[in-house]
């Protein structure tokens, strides 16, 4: 990471601020005012439109490996996916995705 | 419920709480280990765990840091995270907005996937709670997680440095965020987001400074958007 000390306390009190200020927009300032349908049909989206665009790229070519493509962390990738499709909870699949990542990093290895 | 003891709506909103620790606690403690690794240092990861509180949007910032993109792409991608939470303040509002201002700031400083999710169910479920019971609830949901996330942190940014590089750990982040996603795609309109994004943000992965990743959320929302509308036009 090449940012200077000022820029990540900058990053941080921005993240601060606006999250809270997301936070704050209608319990604190709109009020009891009904949102538009098409304004909550967006914001319903917003996790997964940004973190899956966020997660391709590290899976596809992680620095790691120098951004070749790689089998132990595709296969961890998908396992983690899967198990979270079955069992819906997202502990039981960051587990199985970390079991399958060192499982196949330690056979492929 | 005993009335006669609204103390006790704090116990069970921390009760309803507790079980989410199993997720809190692993997610802080790779939080503090991942943006150690990154090159914060432990005065940075606390100040932007205890200050933000948004697990997502501080891997997320945290990505972006580490690929160099500029303040602005940082900002403007974990927020992007965060905006979800609007909807929540939102829907929060019929139930709490009657409260004091302070009470509406400190409810929106605590105001997480989990704190949301348990009170909106009780306040749905109890239409009867008054205004300063709800609040106990509220408050109570986040009395063990809050403070668990901090810890949680900390201890992971102490240890993060001790951990070598045959841990794999850069995969750390794309797991935990799978991990997130995966239950999220309940509905066909999620699924073609998710997709949407993905495919964009591949294609789209040359830009600079992440610019890819918030063209692809724009239109990844676009698309979730017209599905869910494509859908109910469908069902009538």
């Amino acid at each position: 990471m090449n940012l200077s000390t000022v820029e990540i306390w900058t990053v941080i009190a921005g993240l601060a601020i606006g999250t809270f200020l997301i936070r704050f927009s209608f319990l604190g300032i709109v009020g009891n005012r009904p949102l538009p349908a098409w304004l909550l049909r967006l914001l319903r989206y917003t996790p997964v439109a940004v973190l899956p665009g966020l997660v391709a790229p590290l899976v596809l070519w992680p620095a790691a490996t120098g951004g070749v493509p790689d089998a132990a962390r595709l296969l961890a990738a998908l396992a983690t996916l899967g198990i979270g499709l079955a069992v819906r909870n997202t502990l039981f699949a960051i587990i199985g995705g970390a079991a399958t990542l060192y499982t196949m990093l330690w056979l492929l290895g | 419920m005993p009335r006669s003891n609204p103390k006790s709506l704090v116990w069970l909103g921390a009760r309803d709480g507790a079980p989410f620790m199993l997720v809190i606690v692993p997610f802080a403690l790779l939080f503090g280990v991942v943006a150690t690794e990154a090159g914060l240092n432990i005065a940075e990861v606390m100040g932007m765990s205890v200050l933000v509180i948004a697990g997502a949007a501080q891997f997320a910032a945290l990505q972006q840091m580490v690929g160099d993109a500029p303040v602005l792409m940082v900002l403007a991608t974990a927020l992007a995270v965060n905006l979800r939470m609007a909807m929540y303040s939102a829907s929060l509002t019929p139930y709490l907005g009657a409260a004091p201002l302070w009470k509406r700031a400190f409810a929106s400083y605590l105001m997480v996937d989990q704190s949301y999710m348990l009170s909106i169910a009780k306040y749905e479920t109890e239409p009867a709670m008054t205004l300063s019971e709800r609040l106990r609830y509220y408050f109570g949901t986040m009395m063990l997680i809050g403070p668990m996330w901090y810890v949680a942190s900390f201890v992971g940014a102490v240890v993060g440095k001790a951990i070598p590089p045959e841990f794999a750990l850069d995969f750390a982040v794309p797991i935990t965020f799978l991990a997130m996603i995966a239950p999220m795609l309940r509905t066909l309109a999620h699924v073609a987001a998710a997709a949407t994004s993905v495919v964009v943000a591949l294609v789209l992965a040359g830009l600079p400074y992440g610019a890819g990743l918030l063209v692809a959320a724009a239109l990844a929302m676009a698309v979730g958007a017209g599905v869910e509308v494509a859908m109910q036009r469908a069902r009538t």
